[in-house]
């Protein structure tokens, strides 16, 4: 019987034979530039799903999604479906989604609350934090059914900011190591609670044909905002609008390494407890009015900065985004196919009309009927339809990087830079180059 | 004399021209059909009835109706430019309820959709407020619960 710790956990076949070598794998990646092939090769996705998404940390959940023991949501790591449950002493765990029997899912619900995970197919149970409880008609394993090697398999797993992460590789740094300069930005996001916890509702999902990498370049990409979100713009008041055109603006995109970037486009709403005097902006007057009935004047202002979201995208690589007032999740499905989740965040017991006009916010950009992230996704689908025209051709990541300078957390260039894209694939070929 | 039936084709009646406008992309006219503090909701959560306080794809009162309609009409929008073509069948009337103040109708929507090579099939429950004004029906709420609504869904570049 074997035990977990030698167990190889990698479901992945990465002996093809028409896998790149790591020296080919870095020419692929160059300093303003990757090649187009990052977007459409097979054996580079595959490849990914060994070298990234099972090396490194990976966002499963946020804290507020599994409040109380036993509560739960299922997701995937990289393809690979897992639980992320909170068990009794409120460790919460990361478990393979697996029974150790004969491989079917314990779990096929999206969230919820449970006492146990048991098999459907032959009844194997298992405690919250994956352990084997029990199974059906024991006595045909005499002595040979070794329960304490047959837990559910359980990953490292650690949070910060209530922001719950979970790894395959046992050696890989510290989470708050990984996170490094990315975690002061955390704090700040965090603050659009108002005071109040922050609670993630549902989300939008949807998906796109297109490489996971296309949508993570966006995140941190200033420059397409104006002209693919201009039906967006025309929708809101002048006021919005003009805060919304940033491109020209004070902004800026830092590379904050490891592969994570903050791209800042509204700097005077990166601290939301701070400028309390700044004038309400118009499209919150109502908004304002309605909470002084119950509110002194220095929560209102501090709950109607917080509504509006915060003035910055921070992108954690490889796979979760702190997006101005919604966390952003993506998720590889194929090498031209990508699920997208667009999670609400609101403040948990804080004013009804505050938390409404944060769902009628994120509804009007967000969503697969929203103002924006259809014509994102648009444009996502064409990059990856044009770039099966001309394999020998890169994929340009070269602007801002003339006025790039270096700061304390790592290189810094205007709102509208690529350099938060550029940071992402130096990680992307680190990850993808390293030895075993 | 009004009757159920007479009440449930007069509702009929009413969804069949929406439905019809909504194809034919006559948004401004479908505008029209609305009382002005209606809601078009969409719901992620088929089983949801707290609108407000939850999130849908879509919550639009007038004002959200208007935009989206403007936007469709825009051109500004690569999402929307090229419109999808969209076929929608309506059928399977049911009337829920039925007092001088409203009227509670729901049904079945098919609708496929084509845009730039791909067709797509959308299927969905409807459930209709319309309110008698004078002689004529204004819609006062529609919920559309796609079935698929707590799924993965594309992006959806028209009105259901």
């Amino acid at each position: 019987m074997q035990c977990d710790n030698i167990i190889n956990i990698k479901n992945i076949d990465t002996t093809a034979p028409a896998v790149p070598d790591r020296a080919e794998i870095a020419a692929l990646v160059q300093h303003d530039r990757v090649h187009t092939s990052l977007y459409n090769s097979d054996e580079l996705f595959q490849l990914e799903l060994d070298r990234i998404f099972s090396k490194t940390w990976v966002w499963v959940a946020h804290a507020s999604e599994i409040p109380e023991t036993g509560s739960f949501k299922t997701t995937e790591i990289g393809t690979q479906p897992v639980i992320v449950v909170r068990d009794r002493k409120g460790t919460v765990h990361t478990l393979l989604n697996r029974c150790r029997h004969r491989a079917a899912t314990v779990c096929e619900h999206r969230s919820g609350k449970t006492n146990s995970f048991v098999c459907p197919y032959h009844g194997w149970g298992y405690a919250l934090d994956g352990s084997l409880r029990g199974v059906p008609h024991p006595e045909s394993y005499a002595d040979q059914l070794e329960k304490g090697e047959l837990g559910l398999v359980s990953l490292r797993t650690e949070q910060y900011a209530g922001m719950i992460f979970a790894t395959f590789n046992n050696q890989v740094e510290p989470l708050e190591d990984f996170l490094g300069p990315a975690k002061k930005w955390m704090d700040l996001f965090m603050k659009q609670g108002a005071g109040f916890p922050i609670k993630t509702g549902p989300a939008h999902r949807f998906r796109f044909p297109g490489n996971w990498k296309i949508q993570l370049e966006n995140t941190t990409d200033g420059y397409h905002f104006p002209v693919v979100h201009r039906s967006f713009l025309s929708s809101v008041d002048k006021q919005t609008e003009e805060m919304l055109n940033f491109v020209d603006g004070s902004g800026y995109v830092e590379d904050l390494g490891n592969g994570h970037s903050v791209m800042v486009m509204i700097p005077e709403l990166v601290d939301l407890d701070a400028n309390l005097d700044a004038p309400i902006p118009e499209r919150f007057t109502d908004l304002a009015d309605a909470l002084r009935q119950d509110h002194d004047e220095q929560q209102v202002r501090r709950i109607v900065r917080a509504v509006g979201g915060s003035g910055f995208n921070l992108n954690i690589f490889p796979n979760i985004a702190c997006s101005m007032a919604f966390f952003r999740v993506l998720q590889p499905i194929s090498v031209n196919e990508t699920e997208i989740h667009h999670a609400v965040i609101m403040m948990d017991g804080g004013p009804e009309i505050a938390n409404q006009a944060r769902l009628r916010l994120h509804e009007h950009f967000q969503g697969p009927m929203g103002f924006g992230t259809p014509d994102d996704s648009e444009a996502w689908e064409r990059v990856q339809r044009g770039a099966t025209s001309g394999n020998d051709l890169w994929i340009m990541l070269n602007r801002g990087l003339a006025g790039e300078y270096r700061t304390d957390d790592g290189l810094r260039s205007d709102v509208s830079a690529e350099t938060g894209m550029r940071a992402a694939y130096q990680m992307w070929k680190k990850l993808m180059t390293e030895a075993e | 004399m009004t009757t159920p039936d007479s009440v449930l084709i007069a509702a009929m009646s009413l969804i069949n021209l929406e439905g019809d406008l909504l194809d034919q992309g006559e948004f401004n006219a479908w505008l029209a059909l609305w009382q002005r503090d209606g809601l078009y909701v969409v719901p992620i959560d088929p089983q949801e009835t707290d609108f407000k306080n939850t999130l849908n794809y879509a919550c639009d009162d007038h004002e959200m109706r208007e935009r989206r309609v403007k936007r469709l009409y825009s051109g500004e929008s690569i999402s929307t430019t090229p419109r999808a073509r969209t076929l929608r069948t309506l059928s399977r009337f049911r009337l829920l309820e039925s007092n001088d103040s409203v009227i509670v109708v729901r049904g079945a929507q098919s609708l496929w959709e084509h845009r730039k090579g791909h067709s797509r099939h959308y299927a969905a429950d409807i459930t209709w407020h319309l309110k008698p004004q004078g002689n004529t029906l204004l819609i006062q709420q529609k919920v559309i619960r796609l079935i698929n609504s707590d799924d993965v869904l594309h992006s959806i570049g028209y009105i259901l």
